[in-house]
């Protein structure tokens, strides 16, 4: 068997690499020699051009402005989704009120599901749905708050660009949540159960329980569930291409909207190629910057 | 844990295979390459104007959206019958642009091209990288079946404007277009109300249309440009055509001319005293179009393609009619009739196609008598063939669009700045009118942004310039 390893490995592995190195790497190297012309789209007619895409992308407000909210996204969408998550996932896991046994909280098995369901439907469908919640018109959000007598906080929704943002990212928040829920709920159930005990014993509040237990003993999952997140924060490009375009007055525009319309809209492929590059590097720094921030000695339960 | 150093490892791999990949074999094929292409040609003749090969098979593709694909089978058997030999493909897309980009990179375009939808390719970046045929010899051959005429004689006045670029005709814009304000003559009717032929008129019948209960505007404000078009009218009718000249050319300042000022002041008036439906700004094109099918706003502004859009949902016998701007006042250099009527729809036929003759023929079949008829007939659109829409039975939108064209005769007028730089109608002009319209910015700030939209377009060196008289 040891000398049929080697063979045995490349069948296995070099398919999947070959797949990885055309359709993945492939594509990102071309994507840096495009940034370097002007190509258009639109004919095979391009000459180099160096870093002027660069330069005038450094210049260029419109994108400036989607990267900041791409930043905002950044720091939002994880810590919102991660403090909710590990607070539903609390409650379910370990939130239950029997002295005795630790337990979620009654009917928590139902509640997994309602969490889970938004992860099973397509961005396209989340955003189409949450378009309709958010029509000022006959949208529910609107017409509950109408029913509810809050008149005046049924708006414009989407079209205000000072609310647009902000009901963007709730959609974000909404879509990921579910599946955070049940990733630290299953962190949460290997967490062995006298650890509670004890602590419950020594009289500890829920709060401190939560900080001071669980939540170190699922910091692991907890820091793999951030660099997630922030690389959805720094893409956000399909949520927003279904629901505003990036407007109202370019309010929730993301980088990704930015280079879609670049290139498909204005026809500059090289330009928006550019601006795959930029991205590209910040969510490499981001993403290494999170895991050198978050890493800790594991902690061995067993 | 591993899904941490996985993600850590597939991160970094990545980004040094990037920085490794060879170069140059990687951009020729993303890119394409440049290769010569052999383009059929045959004898001309009094039967072949253009020279077409009989047995050249013909590429086509058509954007599959409001108006379908079956008038364009039409005019294709059309086609066969002139060349029995010729094999015509036929293919109906939604996506043009994701569709026919790789073609054209490859250098492997079709042979005609319906270039539309909101995927459609940029005309103006197509006509900068010499992508297109000028299409100048189809309008001077004789018609298909109006003897003693040339195409181009059978077509109405202005109808091939929107598809010259600096001289030559780049774009067949074969569908002719109306853009007005739209109101239902059943619910007008009912109400006793009268559409007003002034601005004053028209404020003082939104002021009656409120009082009744009723919001009288109602906008796509998730795209505001809709809005820009009456804006614009009102300017042009006011202070004349060059208003339209000067945006299309890029002239400095031409957003903020007199014609634009007054313009902007006058549609203010809505915004300040509320006439405009409560939520518009978050409804998109379809969700408002549809508030005022129901019969919650009077006036939507729009584009003949309307009543097409809203058949769905239009109520029986709401008997929808396009209106022009009301006039600013007696000193307005348009009449009230004038209204926007433009070609629109477009058609092409690439640089590169292998066949660009029959894409030619083609059009000139569409362009025929019978052909223009037949489109009109399934589609319910005008053409640009004169009298094509004789004797035909109108739906009451359609109709109201040819009468409007009637009375408007050469006042008509247009601006085609967006097919010369999309991004300044569509994300520029589109973001001024939206926060115009909701109520954040002044007309003059409304003016300065479109404006600077424009600085921006004018100042960029990788849009090329159009400029037209």
């Amino acid at each position: 068997m040891k000398h049929g390893k080697y063979p045995l490995l490349a069948a296995f592995l070099l398919p999947a690499l070959g797949l990885y190195g055309v359709f993945v790497l492939a594509p990102y190297a071309q994507a840096f020699l495009i940034a370097m012309t002007d190509a258009s789209g639109l004919s095979n007619r391009y000459k180099f051009v160096g870093l002027d895409n660069f330069v005038a992308l450094f210049k260029d407000e419109y994108f400036r402005n989607a990267l900041w909210h791409n930043a905002l996204l950044l720091v939002l969408l994880p810590a919102i989704t991660i403090l909710l998550g590990l607070f539903l996932a609390s409650l379910l896991n370990v939130g239950g009120t029997s002295k005795r046994a630790v337990s979620g909280l009654r009917g928590s098995g139902f509640y997994k599901i309602i969490y889970f369901v938004p992860q099973v439907l397509s961005v396209a469908v989340i955003g189409v749905l949450w378009k309709e919640i958010y029509n000022p018109r006959s949208g529910i959000l609107n017409s509950g708050l109408r029913a509810v007598g809050l008149d005046s906080f049924a708006g414009d929704n989407l079209g205000n660009p000072d609310m647009a943002f902000w009901l963007v990212l709730a959609v974000m928040v909404w879509a990921n949540v579910g599946f955070y829920v049940v990733l630290f709920g299953a962190a949460m159930s290997s967490i062995p159960r006298d650890i509670y005990e004890a602590a419950a014993l020594d009289g500890t509040s829920r709060w401190t329980t939560l900080f001071r237990i669980t939540l170190p003993l699922v910091w692991d999952t907890v820091q793999v569930a951030w660099v997630y997140l922030a690389v959805i924060a720094l893409d956000g490009f399909a949520i927003v291409q279904i629901m505003t375009r990036g407007g109202p007055n370019f309010s929730t525009d993301v980088a990704g909207q930015r280079m879609y319309d670049t290139a498909f809209t204005d026809s500059r492929f090289g330009m928006a190629s550019a601006m795959g590059v930029v991205l590209f590097f910040f969510t490499l720094s981001v993403t290494l910057v999170a895991l050198r921030l978050t890493k800790r000695e594991r902690i061995e339960l067993a | 844990m591993s899904a941490e150093k996985i993600r850590r490892r597939t991160v970094l791999g990545t980004a040094a295979a990037a920085s490794l990949a060879p170069a140059g074999l990687l951009t020729g094929c993303a890119l394409g390459s440049d290769e010569g292409n052999n383009q059929a040609e045959g004898e001309k003749n009094t039967k072949n104007p253009l020279g077409v090969k009989e047995d050249a098979p013909l590429d086509v593709v058509i954007f599959n959206g409001g108006f379908g694909e079956d008038y364009a089978k039409a005019h294709q058997v059309m086609y066969k019958e002139s060349f029995p030999k010729a094999e015509v493909k036929h293919t109906a897309v939604v996506e043009i642009g994701k569709t026919l980009q790789p073609r054209f990179i490859e250098g492997n375009p079709p042979d005609f091209i319906n270039n539309s939808g909101s995927n459609a390719m940029d005309a103006g970046k197509l006509v900068a990288e010499e992508q297109l045929t000028d299409l100048k010899e189809l309008l001077d051959v004789p018609s298909l079946d109006q003897p003693g005429k040339t195409v181009r004689q059978t077509l109405l006045p202005g109808a091939v404007e929107t598809g010259m670029f600096d001289g030559k005709m780049f774009i067949l814009n074969y569908a002719y277009t109306v853009y007005g304000i739209w109101y239902s003559k059943k619910l007008f009717a009912d109400k006793g109300w009268e559409y007003g032929k002034t601005w004053d008129d028209h404020i003082a019948l939104c002021k009656k249309i409120k009082a009744s209960g009723m919001a009288p505007w109602t906008y796509a404000g998730v795209h505001p440009r809709y809005m820009s078009w009456p804006v614009i009218s009102t300017a042009v009718k006011f202070a004349g055509k060059q208003v339209a000249l000067d945006i299309d050319n890029l002239v400095p300042n031409a957003w903020q001319s007199e014609g634009m000022k007054m313009a902007a002041d006058a549609w203010y008036q809505i915004v300040k005293d509320k006439y405009i439906l409560d939520g518009s700004p978050g409804l998109d094109h379809k969700q408002s179009q549809t508030e005022w099918c129901k019969g919650n706003a009077a006036f939507i502004s729009c584009g003949s393609w309307l009543e097409n859009e809203q058949a769905a949902v239009t109520p029986q016998g709401f008997n929808m009619t396009v209106a022009p701007t009301p006039s600013l006042g007696a000193g307005d250099k348009l009449p009230f009739a004038a209204i926007r009527g433009t070609a629109g729809e477009p058609y092409i036929v690439p640089a590169k196609a292998k066949n660009p003759r029959g894409g030619m023929e083609l059009m000139r079949h569409m362009l025929s008598m019978k052909g223009a008829k037949d489109f009109t007939g399934k589609v319910k659109s005008l053409t640009i063939v004169a009298g094509a829409a004789d004797g035909l039975s109108f739906t009451p939108g359609l109709a109201s669009c040819v009468e409007a064209i009637k009375a408007s005769g050469d006042n008509g007028f247009n601006w085609i700045y967006q097919i010369y730089y999309r991004k300044l109608e569509r994300n520029l002009v589109d973001a001024a009118c939206g926060e115009f319209f909701s109520g954040r910015s002044t007309p003059a700030e409304f003016l300065a942004a479109c404006q600077k939209g424009a600085d921006e377009i004018a100042k960029d060196a990788s849009f090329k310039k159009y400029k037209r008289s």
